[in-house]
């Protein structure tokens, strides 16, 4: 499968995810600048990297939602392909509206940068089909500003629909509801907080991450 | 034409920064602090005649964040 990562200046994961899908998928993923406006032809799947684009001016991901880039992923992600944001690519994509909610300061105020414990809460999704329900994982977070935030109604709605993908097993940064990582309505849309490009090999302390990749590259079909 | 365009959060939306600068000013031995909230002031110089309509715009589509910010636009 060809894959892209969107580059952001101040993009810092993009590295990680490509490593990452080139270990999984074979192949070296598209380095998309955010000032193109397409998305290279035959892409089966778009990656949003952690980061500190536009070093977080105005709000974290809120320049980087309006890049140029960003309106071909949201035709990409209109039409059902895969769109996996991570950290600031998370917050990108609620910034773009192409996920609910948004990601405020930590509720703790501090930045916070160590192994987290998650639970699996949806384990039918397209990232999440080589996990199982409850099933406890454990990846890395590193971020200031993962704290999410959404009407009562809003988060009643994507509980109900399943669209909960990742939840935070342990106190980490004050979200609603414990929700580290939430799919759209079409479920092709992941953002979380947690790394899991970070958790790909035996040496990152574990392999929980790859499985995301791997499960994704198998409901595609790629 | 200059705008202040005052960006603060909605009601109900929890301020980590707000709590922690209400808990200083305790701290400094302010007496009586209910409450703060900290939001941001925008300050634009646009062109004379900039359509009210176009102004509503830049704040919708950047300048707040309607998921948990309201905004007001200040003429001056």
């Amino acid at each position: 499968m060809k894959t892209a990562v969107i580059v952001f200046p101040g993009s810092n994961c993009d590295r990680d995810m490509a490593v990452a899908l080139e270990q999984v998928t074979g192949r070296a993923p598209a380095m998309v600048w955010h000032r193109d406006t397409a998305l290279p032809d035959g892409i089966g799947m778009v990656a949003v990297p952690g980061g500190f684009s536009y070093g977080d001016y105005l709000r974290a991901g809120a320049m980087a939602a309006r890049s140029p880039i960003m309106a071909a992923v949201a035709a990409a992600a209109g039409k059902g392909m895969p769109v996996l944001g991570v950290c600031n690519g998370f917050q990108v994509l609620t910034e773009a509206g192409l996920l609910p909610g948004a990601l405020m300061r930590n509720g703790g105020l501090n930045f916070v940068c160590r192994d987290v414990a998650l639970t699996v809460e949806n384990a039918q999704s397209a990232f999440t089909g080589r996990y199982a329900a409850g099933e406890r994982v454990s990846f890395p977070v590193a971020h200031h500003d993962g704290n999410f935030v959404a009407d009562a109604e809003t988060l009643d709605r994507i509980e109900g629909e399943g669209r909960v993908a990742f939840r935070y097993a342990e106190p980490v940064n004050g979200s609603a509801r414990a929700i580290a990582g939430v799919l759209n309505d079409a479920g092709n849309v992941l953002g979380m907080m947690p790394h899991p490009e970070r958790r790909i090999e035996p040496a990152h302390g574990g392999t929980d991450g790859r499985r995301l990749f791997e499960g994704l590259l198998e409901t595609i079909g790629a | 034409m200059k705008l202040r365009i005052h960006v603060t959060l909605k009601p109900g939306v929890l301020d980590p920064q707000g709590k922690a600068i209400e808990h200083a000013l305790a701290g400094l031995g302010f007496a009586g602090v209910n409450g703060a909230r900290v939001g941001k002031l925008i300050e634009l110089d646009v062109a004379e005649g900039t359509a009210d309509a176009d102004i509503d715009a830049m704040c919708r589509q950047l300048l707040a964040n309607t998921v948990i910010e309201n905004y007001r636009v200040e003429k001056a």
